[in-house]
This record gives C-alpha cells, structure tokens and sequence, in this order.
C-alpha cells in the first residue's frame, strides 16, 4: 500500500503547488510530502531488506531489494533537494514571480513522481514510458532561467533523449516479443528472468542492443553523452541535484534489470558490451574534466565518469563488484547531490559559474568554501568517503576476476579525473581572494539541506547500517543470476 | 479454407503496400525541403501506420491492434498537427530550409544505405519466426526508426527535427505491432499519451526559443560546448 502512496502524493503535490496561497505555501507543502514520500520509501527498504518483496499491484507495481535501493536515493535526494530550493528558487525569480515559483515546485513534484515510478513499476513496457516521461517532466526544469544558453540546453537534452527513447521502445518490443514466444511469461522483470532461458539468444542480444544505446543516452554513455552537460549545468542547482544524482541512476537501474535475463545466454556477451561502453565514458569522462571551465560542468562530467563506472563494475561480474556497483550506486547519488547543493551556494554568493572567476572563496564564503571542498574530495574518490569505499572495492573484485587490463585503466581513469576535479576546486577555495560586489546572504534552508545531503556522504565512508549493507547485499545478490 | 488463403494473400499484398509505402514516406521526409510539406508527410505516414495495425488486427483478430489504428489516426493524424499549428507561429511553417547540415541527394544516399543496414540488423530476427508479417513489418520499422533519427541529425530547424522524433517512434511501432499485437492496452494508450506530451513540451520549448532567441534554427545553438 506504501507504494500507491508514494506514487498518489507526489501527484497531489503538484496540484497543491499551484493554489495560489501563501508565497511559501508551494514550498512548504513540497518540503512536507517529500519527507513523508522518504519515510515511506525508508520502510519499504526496511521491508526489501529483510527479503520481502514489496507488492501493491502484483506484475504492475512491486518493488524488490534492487528497486528499493533506487526508491530511497530518489525519494532522499527529492526531500534534500526540495529544501534546497525553498531558499535557492526564489532568489532565482525576477521579482518574486510568485506563478513562476508555484509552477517551479508542481514540475517539480512531477519530477520527482516519474523518477519514483521507474523502481516500483514491474511492467516493463511501462518502466519505458516512466523513464521517457523523466525527460519530459523536466525540460522546462532545465530551461527554467530562460536564458538562450538554458532553452539550447534544454532543446539538446530533449531531442538526443526523445531518440535515445525511440531506440529503447524498439528494444523493448522485441523483449516482449521474446517474452511470448515460449508461453504466455508475464511481461515484468521478473518474468523476463524466467522466460529467458526460452528466448532466442538473437532476439535478447539485439533487444539489449537497442536498450543500451536508447537509454545509454539518458544515463550520458559517451558517445551519445553531449547533452548532459549543458542540461546539467543550466538548470538550477536543486534540479541539477536530482539529473545528475538520482536521474541518471534511475535510467541506469533499467539498464541494469536486463543484465540478469542476459546472461543465460553467454554467448551474448552483455558483460563485454557494459564493460567496453563504461570504460570508454570513464576514460572521455577523465579527459573532458581536465579542461572544463565551468565549475557545475565539472561536477555533470563527473557523472557520466560514475555512470562508467558502474556499468563497468556491473560486467566485471562476481558478487564483489556487483556489491562494488550497488555501493558506487549508492554513494554517487548522496555525494553528487551534495556536491550540485555546494556549487548552487557557492553560484548564489558568487553570481558565475566559470572557474576563473572564483578565487579564495575560504576567506569570503566559507560555507561555500568548506561544502565545495567536501564535495570535491567526496566525488573525486578521497578517503574517508563513501565514492573511495565503493572504488577500492570495484577495483579489487576486478583484480580478484583478473580483468587486469580493464582494472588497470579504470583505476588510472579515476586518478586522472580525481586530480581534474581537485586542481581547480582547490584554486576556488584557496588562493588570493577576488573582490564581489553584491553579497548575498544565505537562506538557512540551504545550510540545513547542506547539512542533511552531508550526514550520508561523511557516514556511509565510516560504517555502512546494518539494514543498508543487506539491502545492499541482496541488491547485488539480484544482479546476478 | 480456399477463402481463408484468399483472404491472408490480399492481407500480405495490402501490408506490404502499407510497407513499400511507409519506407517512401520515410524517404519523403528526408527530402522535403518546407516544413508544412513534411509534417504532410509525417500526417500520411502516421495513416500508413494505422492501416498495418488495423489488417494486422484484422489478422490476428486483435481487439488491441483496432484500438492502436484508432488512437494513431486520432492522435497522429489530427490532434498532432492541430497542436503543433497552434502552439508555433504560421511564419515557422511558410520558411524553406536551405540549409541542412548535408545537401539532399547526400542525404538520399545515406538513407539507401540506412534501409541496406535496417534489413542487415533485422534479418537475423525474421529468421526466428515463419509469420510473413514480421517479416514484412520489423525491416520496415527498423528503417524508419533510422530514418527518422537521420532526419533529426541533419535538419537545422525546430519543426522538422520534432518530425523527425515523430517518425522514428512510427517506425518503432510500426515493427512493433507486428512482434507485439497483444501487448497490454494501457501500455498502447500511455505510449500513445506519450508522443502528445512530446508534442506539447517541444512545441512550447520551440516557441519560447523562437521568442527569446529570434530564430528555430536550433542546429545553430552552439554556445554550450568544450573549447
């Protein structure tokens, strides 16, 4: 039943955002369900922890250990991220306009209830149409400054992804296609995993294809990347908070479904294909870092390496890097979120996004200061994070598999990015500082959700909860067969 | 059953015709240089769809194929181009592209060998079946899928890439019903929802660019990209 909930109140969110009430009414309201929209998730993943699948709607929505953990980064980074723009939208909005802040919040709430849908829904055919409607919900989110540079980004990122979804709609027509080939297999995750061994292997094997390359463009695979970017650094910062941190995982889980009903068929080589596609974005990835000159650009380049990294972790094989992959999954969501809410306080007190232009932020923002430096050596891979926890134990199932070559180049990949993203954050935080004109002064909003994206990131690289380590467990347990 | 074969070879003879044509359509929206021509095109293209699904209904005597012919002519063929008309200034539909990012006969030979490449990735997922319709239908729809996804690369303006989106999800469909005739309806119908809110968001999206930019050639947005 808590799954029909966490779908009906987003919905009401967004009607509710629209009365015109109270200027913070939108806010408040949205702040409110998203946390209840978290606390149920926190059950449901306390029930999937203890190896209760979740079922509301059986074969429609249900939701298993895998699905949980996805359920619950989205519904935290929603509730982290809607407190984050009570304070940060409306200084964003030419004289308080009013309409457009309650528009702002009911697309957000939109947003947010496709990205919740995608974990929770089994019917395969319809995850496609909850993982397209994540686009659509969030264009206007993107283009939401209306500058020339916003509406490009926003026009990019819908057509490459609107294509990427037309590929994986064939993908997943020739899934069902195989589906009802040996019998009348229900068309969900988990009946796909029984069908499978029935499937012809040509029919898997160009299914996979189309998927990977339809919803590879969402998740920022490389070649089929170049709109992440620009709609990741365009949008304002909650937004990008939720695209880089959750959006990107919750396409990527779909991906991630298919790999188990792949692999009765070795000769289908899905490892190879995840392995090739991850270690070539987490390679371009590296290399666009060092020459970025926009500090939000940095951190969304920083996603597609993540994203890499995952698919890569996920076709190494093995229980160790499927837990590896499930934990990277885990800590990029948290940290990314955290490091998109830093880069947001410090574009507030700064007023630009390019690198150049920040210097010393320690002596005049030390908030902003101390959040980029934490993000950045949190996303980079530093210890004592959670991202060096999930590598190290990515790199090491790797050298356990033997696939030197590939651990080889991963690891010297995340060194390259590692020294690309702190080079220039350090030259941020430290160094002489530049004069700013206009000084803003934070909204305690934005410091609590600071502080709330921050419990995570510094905890999760000390202890890993009991509860969270066999969600975890069985998660990685799904990925394999 | 003398009038069942009857039957079943005027069936095949009018899908392939469907088929032969949706393929020049297809060809069609690549080589029409004025966007209302194309979204003419895209208009036929869309009834070609509709008339596969409704003898591939007809054959698999498929309540879900009908509904699929009917939503496709309601949505596709008029509540689409209504929308569309409406929503972006008539000034967008009178220009003529002249520029492509590749000159049209270019254009019309890489599309031979995107059709040549469809029949190479289908042919392999024909020969799993014997049913004379997948085998008519996926080569078809695969095209048009790459098609369409050509057209979105090497059109500059707004309209027609919108168009070119629009196509390849017909030419999904299009293989789609013939390997999925029973898929369940609710999926159909939000698929079909789906493309209508494509529709809105980017014909909003072109008009608020058209306001604040000046101009619908969004091939020439480049101010985002690595130096």
């Amino acid at each position: 039943m808590e799954l029909i909930y966490i779908i009906i109140i987003p919905a009401l969110l967004a009607g509710l955002s629209l009365i015109p009430a109270h200027r913070k009414f939108a806010s408040l309201v949205t702040i409110l369900g998203t946390l209840v929209v978290f606390i149920l998730s926190l059950n449901i993943a306390f029930s999937a922890a203890d190896g209760m699948e979740v079922v509301a709607v059986k074969n429609w929505i249900s939701c298993d250990s895998l699905g949980a953990l996805v359920l619950l980064l989205v519904a935290f980074v929603g509730f982290t991220a809607a407190i984050f723009s009570m304070g940060y939208i409306e200084k964003n909005v030419e004289e308080k306009n009013q309409r457009k802040i309650r528009h702002y919040y009911a697309q957000y709430n939109l947003f947010l209830l496709s990205m919740l849908a995608v974990p929770i829904i089994s019917q395969v055919a319809l995850v496609w149409i909850a993982v397209e409607l994540t686009t659509l919900m969030s264009v206007f989110l993107v283009s939401f400054k209306n500058t020339p540079e916003a509406l490009e980004a926003s026009w990019k990122y819908i057509v490459l992804t609107c294509m990427g979804a037309a590929f994986a709609l064939l993908g997943i027509f020739i899934l069902y296609w195989g589906t009802s080939i040996p019998g009348h297999e229900k068309f969900t995750w988990a009946g796909l995993i029984v069908a499978s061994p029935n499937i012809p292997p040509a029919l898997l094997k160009t299914a996979f294809v189309f998927v990977l390359i339809g919803f590879g463009t969402k998740v920022g695979l490389v070649p089929l990347h170049t709109w992440l970017p620009d709609a990741h650094s365009q949008a304002p910062s909650p937004v990008c908070a939720l695209l880089s941190g959750v959006e990107t995982t919750t396409v990527l889980y779909a991906i991630l479904r298919l790999l188990p009903v792949l692999k009765i068929h070795p000769s289908i080589g899905a490892e190879t294909w995840l392995i090739v596609f991850g270690i070539i974005s987490v390679g371009v990835a590296a290399f666009l870092i060092i020459q970025v000159k926009d500090y939000k650009r940095l951190f969304a380049f920083s996603t597609i390496e993540h994203m890499g990294i995952i698919m890569v972790a996920a076709g190494l094989g093995g229980y160790g890097s499927h837990y590896g992959a499930t934990l990277q999954i885990v800590s990029h969501a948290i940290t990314k979120s955290f490091c998109f809410f830093a880069a947001g306080i410090a574009l507030l007190f700064v007023g630009r996004q390019d690198i150049a232009s920040v210097r010393g932020l320690i002596r005049t923002s030390p908030v902003a200061a101390i959040a980029l430096i934490t993000g950045g050596l949190a996303i980079a891979g530093a210890p004592p994070f959670a991202v060096f926890l999930s590598e190290i134990m990515i790199l090491k199932s790797g050298l356990v598999n033997g696939q030197y070559i590939t651990t080889g180049l991963l690891a010297l990949f995340i060194i390259i990015a590692f020294c690309g993203i702190l080079f220039p954050i350090n030259r941020m935080v430290f160094g002489k500082p530049t004069e700013y004109s206009e000084k803003t002064n934070l909204s305690v909003t934005n410091i609590f959700a600071l502080v709330v994206a921050a419990v995570p990131v510094i905890l999760l690289g000390f202890y890993v909860p009991r509860p969270l380590q066999e969600l975890l467990r069985q998660a990685a347990a799904s990925l394999g067969r | 059953m003398q009038d069942y074969n009857v039957v079943f070879s005027v069936l095949t003879k009018i899908d392939a015709l469907t088929g032969g044509l949706f393929i020049l359509t297809a060809f069609g929206i690549i080589a029409m240089r004025q966007v209302l021509a194309s979204l003419n095109i895209f208009v036929f293209q869309s009834i070609l769809l509709a008339a596969s699904a409704f003898v591939l209904g007809y054959q698999h005597s498929s309540i879900h194929l009908f509904v699929v012919a009917g939503i496709t002519v309601v949505i596709k063929t008029i509540l689409i181009p209504y929308l569309l008309k409406r929503i972006i200034s008539k000034e967008v539909y009178a220009r003529r592209e002249i520029s492509q990012v590749l000159n049209i006969p270019t254009s019309l030979l890489i599309a031979v060998a995107l059709v040549i490449f469809a029949y190479f990735i289908s042919s392999p997922l024909s020969n799993v079946t014997d049913e004379i319709f997948v085998k008519l239908n996926l080569p078809i729809g695969v095209a048009g899928l790459l098609l369409g996804g050509y057209v979105v690369i090497v059109r500059r303006e707004a309209v027609p890439q919108v168009i070119g989106i629009l196509s390849m999800e017909n030419g999904a469909f299009f293989a789609g019903i013939s390997i999925a005739p029973d898929l369940p309806l609710i999926a159909e119908l939000a698929a079909a929802f789906d493309v209508l809110i494509i529709v809105l968001v980017m014909g909003i999206l072109t008009r608020r660019i058209h306001e604040r930019i000046g101009t619908t050639e969004v091939g020439r947005l480049t101010s985002l990209r690595e130096e």
